[in-house]
């Protein structure tokens, strides 16, 4: 028999007959409340571990890229002296290392290069105040390293070009140096400004005429002026005051504070060149006969155009290198490239595997939500008669539950969205400082859609199930 | 052209090896307007014939054509089609949605054959006046006596306009009192022109019926049994009720 023969076959689905579909499924939620709320709560806690999870890697994420902007950013590369390869091995005697020929050859030769920073490192002993500190980086540079490594001056001034070409005795730090030497806020209740001060680098009395800013995470600042706050209200509670420092001996910013700044030609002169103090304050200025020097730089600190053109641009600066180098490579470029692969990576496993145990937990939520559906059609096998009989077909029936199910996952998905605020506002306040999570709507509205997914993939089958009732048994069911 | 002609409609279930005939080579038709019932002691197989009638089952064999459309080998999807377009049921347990309120319920046929809100209430209220329950239509089922319930469950059954009503022992959960008033509801819907089947084992309610058919190990008895079809007692005179005095 042709079908064709029928003249009602296709009952459309109207969006108003979907409303009414969902009203019933409400309804029906409405009437087994305790149920509907235990049988949500396992898509709430799926959504809510989600989206904490999530926020919690884009925290550290955004915590290593701080640091990672902090130490120079993506478009630093630096040029370290290395051992030769071993088929060039022989030629060792002949190898030169990086000096200040490099710097030359690669301003007028390599294009791409915008900044070139020498560094000539100086293992140095400070004394002043009648103490003593070793900082971690105390290099001879160029006034460009300030932009080069994002330095920013708090107190008095970097030195320029004039003090460098002079050679004068100035030098400019962190504040972790003065922190050493003559205490840090915290400890003495007030900023020391130590501008102007004498210190001894290696015996040689320097002027300090500068100061670089304390510099910490966002959440390091935001903690300590918290710490201030109360402080203020505390009486002489100055000193007891700790702990809340954590950031400040180590990671990148820790190390950054530790840097201090002499001029080149002031290191060549009085550290490198073999000239004695003593021939220098004899106005010499000369290194003195036989006096050999070590004219080698420790690293080149290079700034390329943008990342984009990393490749190309390493490949300019080595082939300028090469050639100053006499084909002899003793040399090797480090970029930040791989921190951030490694970022990346950890970032990508930490997702993986935190989506993973959030998906699983979503999952039995989802189980959860098939269980109360099978559950629901048991007790309605008469409804689903009595709908039937009154002109319901397969697909109504599968809609209807497929509906409720939908329903329950959407509101459990809204409700777990809601808790996952409260459950972040808790991993934050006894997280690490620096890796404060971070709630992305992105990871809201994946957590939500996985919810509405799991929701549909738990109705298919008790849909299923309840479209293919018989009804004539279905109205026999009591 | 009969509004609904079967012709050597079989309904055969299998039980392991063994073969039951529930209907066994059934001709019948039945004309728009008739007010027709359909006895036979339980087992006799007339339900199974209400259910291929009223388009819930496909008989194995034979032909049905209902309202000049063949509708033996329609799929489900069909069929619920027709059931929602040409037929309405009454069923002896009402089978009203107990969540629902008695005007939800007799909108529930048109959810389905997708009408609109406004018109779905205008047709309810106007099908719930039909049987005097206009003033319960906010009312749950559970509210309601049990003829009113079963008058909810005729509104519901009359709401899409059918073709062809089917009442499956509609009397058999009320008292005789209720029944009667409901029998008497049906009467006057077959005066009103409406097709209508009463499906029952007594022969008192299948009296109020100008025609009877008898059903009895799955076919349809050739004599009619006088006091199985109730003309034992009734005579002539209808529309006078079975058993009134």
């Amino acid at each position: 028999m042709k079908s064709t023969s029928l003249p009602l076959q296709d009952i459309e689905i109207s969006s108003a007959q979907i409303w009414i579909t969902v009203q019933t499924g409400l309804r029906e939620i409405w009437s087994h409340k305790f149920r509907s709320v235990l049988t949500m709560l396992g898509i709430i806690l799926g959504v809510s571990s989600l989206v904490a999870m999530s926020a919690m890697v884009s925290g550290m994420e955004k915590g290593a890229k701080e640091a990672l902007i902090a130490i120079g950013g993506l478009e630093k590369v630096r040029v370290e002296a290395q051992d030769l390869p071993i088929e060039q091995r022989y030629l060792s005697d002949q190898a030169v290392g990086i000096t200040m020929n490099d710097v030359y050859a690669l301003r007028e030769s390599a294009p791409l290069v915008t900044r070139i920073s020498p560094e000539m490192r100086v293992p140095a002993t400070f004394s002043a105040n009648g103490k003593r500190f070793r900082p971690w980086n105390c290099v001879g540079v160029w006034p460009v390293a300030v932009e080069m490594n994002e330095h920013v001056v708090q107190y008095g001034r970097m030195f320029n070009k004039m003090d460098d070409e002079m050679a004068r005795s100035v030098c400019v730090i962190g504040t972790a140096t003065r922190d050493a030497l003559w205490g840090s806020p915290e400890k003495t209740g007030e900023e020391v400004n130590p501008v102007g001060q004498t210190v001894f680098i290696n015996g040689l009395p320097f002027t300090v005429i500068g100061m670089f800013q304390q510099y910490e995470s966002e959440q390091d600042r935001k903690l300590r002026e918290l710490a201030k706050a109360q402080q203020s209200n505390q009486k002489g509670g100055v000193a007891r005051n700790r702990g809340w420092g954590r950031g400040r001996g180590g990671g990148a910013f820790g190390f950054k504070n530790r840097t201090v700044y002499l001029p080149l030609n002031t290191v060549w002169m009085k550290f490198r060149s073999g000239a004695t103090w003593a021939a220098v304050t004899a106005g010499g200025n000369t290194a003195p006969a036989g006096a050999t020097g070590d004219p080698r730089l420790s690293s080149l600190e290079l700034k390329i155009e943008s990342v984009d053109l990393l490749p190309e641009s390493l490949q300019q600066i080595r082939n300028v290198l090469m050639s100053t180098h006499k084909g002899i490579e003793d040399f090797t470029f480090r970029t930040q490239e791989d921190w951030a692969e490694q970022i990346k990576t950890f970032v990508h496993n930490a997702r993986l595997s935190g989506g993973l145990i959030a998906g699983i937990s979503l999952l039995v939520g989802g189980i959860g939500i098939m269980n109360i559906m099978l559950a629901s059609i048991s007790e309605r096998v008469r409804e689903i008669g009595i709908r039937k009989s009154v002109g319901a077909a397969t697909s109504d029936i599968f809609i209807q539950i497929l509906v409720e199910s939908v329903v329950i996952a959407i509101l459990g998905g809204l409700a777990g969205l809601a808790t996952s605020f409260g459950l972040v506002q808790m991993i934050r306040s006894f997280s690490p400082t620096d890796n404060a999570p971070i709630v992305t709507i992105t990871a809201l509205g994946v957590a939500f859609g996985f919810s509405v997914l799991v929701g549909v993939l738990a109705g298919i089958f008790p849909a299923i199930k309840a479209s293919r009732l018989n009804p004539i048994q279905a109205l026999r069911y009591d | 052209m009969a509004l609904v002609e079967l012709r050597n409609v079989s309904k055969i279930y299998r039980l392991g090896d063994e073969e039951i005939r529930a209907l066994d080579d059934v001709t019948l038709d039945i004309d728009a307007g008739e007010f027709i019932s359909i006895i036979g002691p339980s087992g006799s197989g007339k339900s199974t014939l209400m259910h291929i009638l009223g388009c819930l089952d496909s008989p194995s064999k034979g032909t049905i054509q209902l309202d000049g459309v063949m509708i033996q080998n329609a799929s489900p999807r069909e069929l619920a089609a027709i059931r929602n377009r040409k037929i309405g049921f009454v069923f002896q347990f009402f089978n009203l949605l107990p969540k629902l309120t008695v005007m939800q319920n007799v909108e529930l046929p048109m959810i389905y054959s997708g009408i609109g809100g406004k018109e779905r209430r205008e047709r309810s209220m106007a099908a719930l006046e039909a049987v005097g329950l206009a003033n319960r239509a906010k009312h749950r089922p559970s509210q309601l006596s049990g003829g009113q319930q079963q008058r909810a469950a005729i509104a519901r059954a009359l709401v899409n306009n059918p073709r062809i009503v089917f009442a499956d022992e509609p009397t058999g959960n009320l008292d005789s009192h209720t029944g009667e008033a409901i029998l008497q509801l049906f009467r006057k819907l077959s005066q009103e022109g409406r097709t209508i089947v009463l499906v029952t084992h007594d022969p008192e309610i299948a009296a109020v019926t100008p025609r009877r058919i008898e059903i009895r190990d799955g076919k349809i008895a050739v004599k009619i049994d006088l006091a199985l079809a109730g003309l034992d007692r009734v005579a002539q005179s209808m529309p006078q009720p079975a058993g009134a005095p």
